[in-house]
């Protein structure tokens, strides 16, 4: 005989989708109840394993190809774009995707250049953030310290960079911090932070600067969304493929 | 190549529109394909209709004046796995679902010997199990989609999400037992 529960709320509670009054009351049920705690053990062990076997499978990049080239109302799109950097260590794949939507973007810009382009000289900057954040989503090379502790990840940036850039958790706001890295972007030496929301990554590259505050500018590349702005002596961006007001939300959090 | 007729207010409005489209429906793209490619079971196919309701999501996106992009999207993605599942595989959408009538795996050997045994494993899993029960789970556990979302994308009441997901993660559970054992045979079969 099993408690009726395991079929139901403790569903709700594994999943953080009971309001607390009722999660408190489940919790208290399990002090009881040495069914439910032993099906909670096995739910969790069943996401775990479900969730560590990668089972999300990208788009191929034909398809992204086809789109881009569909809604720029083109068949043909990239062939007669040479990669601007083949040296690069992103795979062939990436700069056929990178060759499309540089069409597009060229397309567009003849257009909106003002807009695309308004109030920065960082626009090659965004362009490598954008890069390494493609890079990092390559098996391996996501995070140099793994740990949800921001009391690890802290010490492990000091000795390595001059400057101390802000770690934060955010698990109780849904950004729980993964860990770090360091990455090299344009020359310059950036302290990355990695964030997650839901199943997505997102990536805060952080670096010093001499420049004035600057508030929040918002843009996306190649599908993907980024947030940059300047605080206290420190250039951030938060890039990732979550939707713009989840990264607002990040960003709001850091720069508090 | 040229961004097209001079001036035409028609042009730049469309223009914006595709601004909109990539910025808030484009990160979007592999969630489409993921959701496509477990509903349908294969790759192929899920490419050929995520693209397809990407490319009808687009037509639509005038319509779209919400916040979650991603929900809308999905739930346009989902309904049409739906009609290409009645039109081309009725069998999948009889409720019960026999393994032995549906032997069909994606898994290619080159996806395995990446992931190993448990990919394989849980891919043969969920691949076994009904759709609407593959669905719940692979929004909610491969997605990360809320309840609310999931209830928007799959047009179920909210109320329903919970005991879905349960039923959903009961036969994922019992799938996994049966595979355990099938897998167990073949091998002594071959011995």
């Amino acid at each position: 005989m099993s408690c009726e529960l395991t079929r139901s709320i403790l569903h709700g509670y594994l999943d953080g989708e009971l309001d607390a009054a009722r999660a408190a009351e489940f919790e208290r049920h399990l002090l009881s109840c040495p069914q439910c705690v032993t099906e909670l053990e096995a739910q969790e062990s069943l996401r775990s394993t479900v969730q560590r076997a990668g089972l999300r499978e990208r788009a191929p990049e034909k398809m992204r190809r086809n789109l881009l080239a569909a809604l720029s109302g083109t068949t043909e799109p990239a062939k007669t774009v040479t990669p601007i950097r083949p040296k690069s260590s992103i795979r062939p794949t990436w700069w056929l995707t990178l060759a499309a939507a540089a069409v597009f973007v060229i397309v567009l810009g003849s257009r909106f250049l003002p807009n695309l382009t308004q109030g920065r000289g960082g626009d090659e900057m965004t362009a490598a953030i954008v890069d390494a954040h493609l890079r990092s989503l390559q098996p391996g090379h996501l995070e140099d310290v793994i740990s949800t502790d921001q009391h690890t990840v802290k010490p492990w940036f000091d000795g390595r960079i001059d400057f101390a850039p802000p770690v934060h958790d955010f698990v109780s706001d849904g950004f729980p911090l993964q860990g770090g890295r360091l990455d090299v972007v344009r020359g310059k030496t950036v302290a990355v932070l990695v964030y997650g929301r839901r199943k997505h990554i997102v990536n805060v590259f952080i670096w010093p600067t001499s420049e004035r505050d600057m508030s929040p500018e918002q843009g996306s590349q190649l599908g993907y969304n980024w947030i940059d702005w300047r605080k206290g002596g420190m250039e951030l961006v938060a890039i990732s493929d979550v939707s713009v007001s989840d990264l607002t939300g990040l960003q709001k959090l850091i720069a508090q | 190549m040229s961004p097209g007729v001079q001036g035409s207010e028609l042009d730049v409005l469309n223009l914006q529109e595709r601004m909109r489209f990539e910025q808030l429906v484009l990160p979007h793209v592999d969630a489409a394909f993921n959701l496509a490619r477990w509903v349908l079971r294969g790759r192929n196919d899920a490419e050929d209709v995520a693209q397809e309701a990407l490319l009808r999501a687009y037509r639509f996106f005038g319509g779209f004046h919400g916040a979650d992009a991603r929900a809308w999207l999905l739930q346009i993605v989902r309904n049409a796995c739906y009609s290409w599942l009645e039109k081309n595989r009725p069998m999948d959408l009889s409720t019960e679902f026999d393994e032995q009538l549906h032997p069909q795996s994606s898994a290619t050997p080159e996806s395995l010997a990446i992931a190993g045994d448990d990919r394989e494993r849980l891919t043969r899993a969920l691949e076994v199990l009904p759709p609407r029960f593959r669905e719940v789970l692979v929004l909610r556990e491969l997605e990360g989609c809320s309840y609310k979302e999931i209830a928007s994308i799959t047009s179920m009441p909210i109320g329903s999400v919970m005991s879905a997901l349960s039923r959903a993660r009961q036969r994922l559970q019992q799938s996994l037992t049966q595979a355990g054992t099938a897998k167990n045979l073949e091998a002594q079969r071959e011995l």
